[in-house]
């Protein structure tokens, strides 16, 4: 029989039963809806850690000293302070570098007045607005002369200043003293919000790394380099380039363990990225279960409707309907209810992700491939839970299915 | 030229741990439209030979050929293949297809006719054929429940003409009607026969409906009992013309508009 005339039948018997067919399509919608809704979310949370790791800084490799394990011993992060200005600037030439920033940080106790905070310290150079894409606010962030000459100067942190002189006050000239030692706020930055991590970018303050080096800390290292490179696809050949220059630089012997960490800020983020993943993958997981049982709901009206239409396959075996047309017949009704279920329920799946981002304001994403999926989710819920019914009406007996009440 | 040709089949059942002999030997040759009635009380094996003759079932052994054929060993598929094409049923209990109309329900077989699939217009073209030889083209577009029984009966008489069948196989097509009915139901079948020369096979347990045919084949105890010419056929025709009109309902010239819708 072809195709068209089982899908008008399919139609017709379906058409039979209204409340029935809809009743059971209820929980295909459901199944889909919530399994399109649940992926949304997950989408959604992905997006928003991808937005962050965008506004921290585009294709920016961090280089830090030490290694967290060294010898298989755990040493924590700084054990070593073999990282220098001069690794810093090696590593401004090497090909795909864009730009590099020396950093070295303390907490520090900063007092204006009579208000007082503690907050970061983080010494750092002058290419790192550029490399983290962030302007400032008042004022200007520190200059070269700044850097070689160790000036007593600081840009600050929103939070900061909002914490020292008050919200939108303009604080450039302003004295501010750290340890004692006066320090002339220059600038504040914009205001960029928390990392993926929940860090609070905005509570530092930056002033020249050779500031925090001389007049903070006495020491001559750095703890780390911020490194941008010039495309997010050099960045795998530019991490294995900085960790070639820096083994020089510090003269490791092959074998030796390296005493520094070379991490892109994607790699450091798809940790997280990995565990919403598996969230995601979990909550669709749950909703999977409310697939199966539509599925089920499918299986059993199936059932119920071979049962009841059984003297019709036995006529229609006796007019020449083979097994395989009869297989077919009953499959295509319950493909029929899944996939249009599963159309609905894509529709209730993108109002649910809708409503939740407006009114919840959660971030939530319908993914294109979502509708391929949904379908395909639908047609395979329809063929594995039709497929029992349907083999039960083609292996039926017509003289059986013909006599039967 | 021989539609059935059936030498020394026999059938068993194993019901349980008894073997039920249903049929015991069975020889049995049906020309090209002859109007054979086979009868028997029940358990005599008429229905299982219906079943085998009408390619639903197989026997155990014997041979069955139909249009020169042998069809006693082929698988499942094949049978529904030459049931379609070769086989016309008509039931006792008139098995359409509720909710469908009568036209729709009279082209079932098409649809199953495999590789040579007809057009909807020709499908429409014939059903609308066979629906006239059975005097119900006004009737194409009701649903079995705006029917009588002998408008149903007489859908599907159409449905088993459709496909130009070597035979039509009725299996009590009277049990579920009234006297009239059932006459009115005969006269079509012998019109068929006797305008067409369509070979038919009528099973009944009753030996009056029995009459209307040509011949008589009597079963008893999963034999045939006997076989004979019938001298003195019943024409339905006549017996109708005998009968007083029903109310209202003039009965027309060569067809008669048996039975009137249920209300």
């Amino acid at each position: 029989m072809s195709l068209f005339m089982t899908l008008r039948i399919a139609v017709k018997a379906l058409n039979r039963n209204k409340m029935r067919t809809s009743l059971t399509m209820l929980g295909m919608i459901i199944g889909v809806g919530a399994v399109i809704a649940m992926v949304a979310l997950g989408t959604g949370a992905q997006s928003s850690i991808e937005e962050q790791i965008k506004s921290a800084g585009t294709n920016m490799i961090m280089i830090n000293a030490g290694n967290f394990t060294q010898g298989g011993v755990h040493m924590g992060q700084g054990a070593s302070t073999r990282l220098t200005e001069a690794d810093a600037r090696a590593v401004t030439q090497i090909p795909g570098v864009q730009y590099a920033a020396a950093g070295v940080s303390t907490r520090a106790q900063i007092v204006a007045g009579n208000q007082n905070w503690s907050t970061r310290a983080e010494g750092t150079d002058v290419t790192l607005p550029l490399i983290r894409a962030w302007p400032t606010k008042y004022g200007a962030f520190f200059t070269p002369q700044d850097v070689s000459s160790s000036a007593k100067v600081c840009v600050l942190g929103t939070v900061v200043s909002d914490t020292l002189f008050g919200e939108n006050v303009d604080p450039t000239g302003q004295i501010v003293r750290i340890s004692n030692i006066p320090f002339k706020v220059i600038g504040v930055m914009a205001s960029k919000g928390q990392t993926s991590y929940g860090q609070d970018q905005d509570d530092t303050l930056f002033m020249p790394y050779t500031t925090v080096q001389k007049k903070l800390r006495g020491i001559t290292y750095i703890n780390n380099i911020t490194v941008s490179a010039l495309n997010a696809d050099a960045i795998p050949a530019v991490m294995d380039a900085i960790t070639a220059e820096l083994r020089v630089q510090h003269k490791l012997i092959p074998g030796e363990p390296d005493d520094f960490m070379v991490r892109s800020l994607e790699e450091m983020a798809s940790v997280r990225t990995e565990s919403t993943r598996t969230m995601t993958m979990l909550l669709a997981a749950i909703a999977g279960v409310s697939l199966l049982v539509g599925g089920i709901g499918i299986m059993n009206i199936m059932l119920v409707s071979v049962t009841e239409r059984t003297r019709e396959i036995g006529l229609r075996m006796a007019v020449g309907a083979r097994g395989r047309d009869v297989l077919f017949q009953f499959l295509v009704e319950a493909v029929l209810i899944s996939l249009f279920g599963g159309l609905v329920g894509l529709g209730v799946g993108y109002g649910v992700s809708e409503g939740v981002r407006r009114f919840l304001e959660w971030p939530s994403v319908v993914p294109p491939q979502a509708i391929g999926m949904a379908f395909g989710f639908a047609a395979a819920t329809g063929i594995f839970f039709g497929f029992y019914p349907a083999r039960k009406a083609a292996q039926l007996d017509p003289i059986e299915a013909l006599r039967y009440e | 030229m021989a539609v059935i040709s059936v030498r020394d089949l026999t059938k068993t059942y194993h019901v349980g741990e008894v073997d039920v002999r249903a049929l015991r030997g069975v020889s049995l040759e049906v020309e090209s439209g002859e109007f054979v009635a086979i009868t028997g009380p029940s358990g005599s094996g008429k229905s299982t030979m219906m079943h085998i003759l009408g390619c639903l079932d197989r026997p155990t052994s014997g041979m069955y050929e139909l249009d020169g054929r042998d069809v006693s060993k082929l698988s499942r598929d094949e049978l529904a293949r030459i049931r379609n094409r070769k086989i016309g049923f008509v039931f006792q209990g008139f098995n359409l297809l509720p909710r469908t109309t009568a036209l729709d329900n009279v082209e079932l077989p098409l649809l199953y006719n495999g590789a040579k699939s007809l057009k909807t217009s020709e499908r429409h073209r014939r059903a609308m054929e066979v629906l006239k030889a059975v005097g119900l083209e006004e009737r194409s577009h009701h649903f079995p429940n705006q029917l009588s029984g002998g408008q149903q009966q007489r859908v599907a008489i159409a449905r088993a003409l459709i496909t130009n069948p070597s035979m039509v196989l009725a299996d009590e097509p009277t049990g579920n009607l009234d006297t009239r009915t059932s006459i009115e139901v005969m006269d079509i079948f012998q019109r068929l026969n006797d305008e067409r020369g369509i070979t038919i096979l009528l099973i009944t347990h009753e030996h009056d409906i029995a009459e209307y045919a040509r011949r008589l084949v009597a079963f008893r105890d999963g034999r045939v009992l006997s076989d004979q010419q019938i001298a003195r056929r019943r024409s339905a025709a006549d017996e109708l013309a005998a009968l007083p009109p029903v109310d209202a309902d003039p009965i027309q010239a060569g067809l008669s508009d048996p039975g009137q819708p249920h209300q």
